[in-house]
């Protein structure tokens, strides 16, 4: 066996590739929608939303490939995270629900307009927020009694999971803008620039409050951080650049590059969490290979996520490119 | 009062998956409607039945974005409430699960923003086939939810070990048992859900004269869809049936009634099943149907409930109830289907209101029979959640309370509610601005959008009616 492949070391960067293609990919949508409130008029939300509603469906089809992956990968997250963040879970999904609904109601109201504004915006911000607040969790690690949770149903609202969700609020918001700047012109793409700086400090704020907070949280990330792997400071500073680079497009009035730098900041932030965890999936106590179902069924689903996931990846590559270009007030979908 | 948790989870998963089930089920069979109809056009060039598509696209995108937030939150639902049972089961429906993600939601969400915004945007010929993925995206779906559900009430291809299940063989597994029927009869459910909705609405604008010739050419696709769907139904659910009478006899024993085991058991039509006594009161039934219809003999021996220990029947009243509701409507879906091809045959079907009322008053009973269906389906099994090997109790969460449980349930009553009212609202509207003049089916989409808000003003009657 020892020269065989390890298929839950495939399954590790499978599901970290796709939690990153959610949060990214989700998340400039969900941006949208907290930005909502905040736009200069009702054309201008309608830009908004026009400029996501053909590609949000299939962005938030990671989080549900998130789920199915970790009950046929790592069963063991899924039983524990879920009844752990039980009433988070149910309010990131009543946000969620709110939202998409109001994608396809909002068009179609007239009267009831506000409502549905009011829907996609409030949808938004609390199932972005309530993600933030599953980072949070997950960095303090679960109360475990053998392989059951064992804690509170309020164990995952701390004031520093708190702080972890305002900070992926702060962060989806960003994205939302930078994507705005590509995908828009005039008075909304105005909008934009101004907002992603403030956003932008916020991140940063956070980001700094939860490095400086989590190795005291856990001694496993002081001593990853302040022992022998020394280069992975490599990740905050690339941080810190994209941070730099992204202010300074927004500045130049750069239309790609502030979207591309706030993807850059998300992965390097990213990877800096896992490093800070890995190996373990269930903090404290279970690493991936803990959690991991059978070989035997992480095989039969390897095959077919390794054969399709490229095919997904294509049509969902096309569909971006059929709807490139700047969405106006006069590009009407519905 | 101490709050059971098993029981409110049991609530609230038969709440949000019935709640779910109804949109997928109209989606599945509208999905292949539009395709349908997509074809057609692209096929003669008749713009007619673009503007059929349109109109029912609207529709679609409704019911679709309802189906896909609820079914999000059916994808959370087994983690969340049964842990237990998702980490013991995960080898198995996990997978399962994890397919119906690759093979059918991404496929879906993709070729949906295609289908609903691209028209303009894509040759029509790319169009269509985005028409087509959505369609075979939605029976993908069926496939692997149903080889999941059907699987958890006829296991096999496992082994336990440690209270974990391990598959031994995926296509035993996979196709187990159940899951043929299963797959026959919920696909054909789609059918007849959709084929009624359309025959409903389409009805209802002839009723009034509006769009005639759309609603006439809509009507007519859909009746022979549902003289070949109703009747096919019947068929396919005795073979469901029997099939279940060799797999889960205890589940025929409560839809039949049958509590003493007995030859030549009667086909109760009505009667008041009673679990404390283990007997019914005011039967009325037909002598030894039952045993015909599931042996094939009048003197055919069919075991009843007592055959097992009380705490492993199902709860027998919903069991015979919701079998009678959903076979009784697919009786009358029958008799439906029958007098359209009648009507059709006499050149009197866009003609006669009896039938065109009867028609529109139907739109509500597909929707009824589905939930009904599952609620045999469901029901019957209990108490196990995998047949026969784990229970209600071995698979809930051991961290949830009652009280967690009830607020949760609580949540989803009033979002569900809230969501439901506001689409069977925009719904309503959608059908009574009716669809777009046929004229307009060409122009440029962008012609439209800022303005839509105003289009509910214009006076629809007036309007349809000069043009049919
Ligand atoms: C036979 C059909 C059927 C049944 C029994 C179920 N579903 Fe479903 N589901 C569908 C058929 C379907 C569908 C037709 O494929 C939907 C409807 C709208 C959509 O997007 O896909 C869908 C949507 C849908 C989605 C959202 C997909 C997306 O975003 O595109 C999820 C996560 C689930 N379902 C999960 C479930 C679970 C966990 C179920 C059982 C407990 C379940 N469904 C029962
Ligand atoms: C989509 C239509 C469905 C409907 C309307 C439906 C309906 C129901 C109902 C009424 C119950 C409660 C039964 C009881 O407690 O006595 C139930 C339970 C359950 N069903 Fe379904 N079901 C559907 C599909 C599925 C599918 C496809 C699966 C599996 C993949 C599934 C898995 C379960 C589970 C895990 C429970 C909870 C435990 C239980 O009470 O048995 N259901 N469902
Ligand atoms: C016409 C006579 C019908 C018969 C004899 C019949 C038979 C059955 C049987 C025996 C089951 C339970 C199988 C099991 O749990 O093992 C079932 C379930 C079900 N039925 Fe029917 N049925 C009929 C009509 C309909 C109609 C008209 C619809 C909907 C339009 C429908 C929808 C369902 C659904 C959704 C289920 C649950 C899923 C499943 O187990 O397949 N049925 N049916």
């Amino acid at each position: 066996m020892e020269t065989t492949i390890d298929i839950t070391l495939i399954w590790v960067v499978i599901i970290a590739v796709g939690v990153i293609a959610y949060v990214l990919m989700d998340g400039f949508d969900l941006g949208v929608g907290i930005l909502f409130p905040f736009a200069p008029g009702e054309t201008s939300r309608d830009v908004m939303m026009n400029s996501v509603a053909p590609v949000w469906d299939g962005n938030e089809t990671w989080l549900i490939l998130g789920g199915a992956g970790l009950l046929a990968a790592f069963p063991l997250v899924y039983s524990v995270f879920l009844p752990a963040l039980y009433i988070g879970v149910f309010l990131m999904l009543a946000g969620l629900i709110f939202r998409g609904v109001a994608f396809e109601f909002r068009f179609k109201a007239h009267r009831s307009k506000g409502l549905w504004n009011a829907a996609f915006a409030i949808g938004s911000a609390v199932a972005a927020f309530a993600q933030g607040a599953v980072v949070g969790a997950y960095i303090q690690g679960f109360e475990m009694d053998g392989l059951s949770f064992a804690g509170g149903p309020l164990d995952w609202l701390t004031p520093f999971t708190v702080l972890t969700g305002i900070g992926l609020l702060a962060g989806y918001a960003l994205l939302g803008a930078t994507w705005l700047i590509v995908k828009t012109e005039g008075d909304t793409q105005a909008f934009a620039y101004r907002v992603a700086p403030w956003m932008l400090a916020v991140v940063l704020l956070v980001f700094g409050a939860v490095s400086f907070i989590t190795p005291f949280i856990d001694p496993k990330v002081m001593e990853r951080w302040m022992g022998t792997w020394q280069y992975l400071w490599v990740l905050p500073a690339l941080a810190l650049f994209s941070a730099w680079v992204l202010i300074r497009a927004v500045r130049r009035r750069d239309e790609g590059i502030p979207f591309v730098a706030t993807i850059a900041l998300f992965i390097t932030t990213y990877l800096g969490l896992l490093v800070s965890k890995w190996p373990y999936v269930v903090p404290p106590d279970y690493t991936f290979w803990d959690a991991a179902s059978s070989p035997d069924a992480q095989l039969f689903i390897l095959v077919g996520a390794l054969f399709v996931i490229p095919i997904i990846l294509g049509y969902t590559a096309w569909t971006y490119w059929v709807f490139r270009g700047k969405v106006t007030p006069e590009t009407g979908y519905h | 009062m101490e709050l059971d948790p098993i029981l409110l989870s049991r609530i609230q998963f038969a709440f949000v998956v019935s709640f779910h089930a109804i949109f997928p089920v109209f989606t599945i069979g509208l999905a292949s409607f539009i395709a349908f109809l997509e074809f057609r056009a692209w096929k003669t060039g008749d713009t007619l039945y673009t503007q059929i598509s349109k109109f029912w696209i609207k529709i679609f995108a409704v019911v679709f974005g309802m189906g896909v937030v609820s079914g999000l939150v059916m994808s959370f639902q087994f983690g969340t409430n049964w842990s237990a049972f998702s980490y013991a089961t995960a080898n198995f429906l996990g997978p399962v699960l994890s397919y119906e993600v690759l093979t059918a939601f991404f496929l879906e969400a993709a070729f949906l923003g295609v289908l609903l915004f691209g028209r303009d945007r894509v040759p029509q010929g790319v169009h269509l086939f985005s028409a087509l993925m959505v369609a075979l995206g939605t029976f993908i779906s069926s496939f692997w939810i149903l080889v999941a559900n059907s699987w958890m009430q006829t296991p096999v291809g496992f082994e336990l070990q440690d209270g974990v299940f391990h598959v031994t063989s995926w296509i035993t597994a996979i196709f187990n048992p159940s899951f043929w029927p299963r797959f026959f009869h919920m696909g054909l459910a789609s059918l007849l859900t959709a084929g009624f909705v359309v025959a409903g609405v389409s009805a209802w604008y002839l009723l009034r004269q509006r769009d005639v010739v759309m609603n006439r050419k809509a009507l007519g696709t859909t009746m022979w869809v549902l003289l070949f769907a109703a009747p096919a139904q019947l068929v396919v659910g005795d073979i469901h049936g029997l099939n279940t009478f060799e797999h889960q006899p205890t589940k025929v024993a409560a839809m039949e009634g049958v509590w003493e085991t007995e030859r030549g058991a009667p086909l109760l039509l009505f009667a008041i099943p009673d679990s404390a006594n283990e007997t019914n009161h005011f039967e009325i039934g037909i002598p030894k149907m039952a045993s015909f219809i599931l042996t094939h003999e009048m003197d055919g021996e069919v075991p009843g409930l007592l055959e097992v220990p009380a705490e492993e029947r199902p709860p027998v009243g919903i069991t015979f109830w919701s079998f009678r509701v959903m076979v009784a409507i697919g009786m009358v879906m029958i008799l439906f289907a029958l007098a359209g091809a009648w009507l059709r045959f006499r050149r009197r079907m866009y003609a006669s209101p009896l039938f065109l009322k009867g028609l529109a008053w139907m739109i509500p009973a597909p929707f009824l029979a589905v939930v009904a269906g599952w609620f045999v389906t469901e029901t019957g099994r209990a108490p196990w959640l995998v047949y026969g090997v784990m229970n209600h109790a071995e698979g809930i969460t051991p961290a949830l309370t009652g009280g967690m449980a009830l607020f949760t349930l609580i949540g989803y009553v009033a979002v569900y509610a809230a969501v439901f009212t506001g689409g069977v609202y925009y719904l309503v509207r959608i059908v009574r601005q009716g669809p777009e003049p046929a004229d307009a089916v060409h122009a440029p989409a962008h012609a439209k959008r800022p303005l839509s808000a105003a289009d509910t003003f214009v006076d629809d009657a007036a309007v349809s009616g000069a043009r049919s």
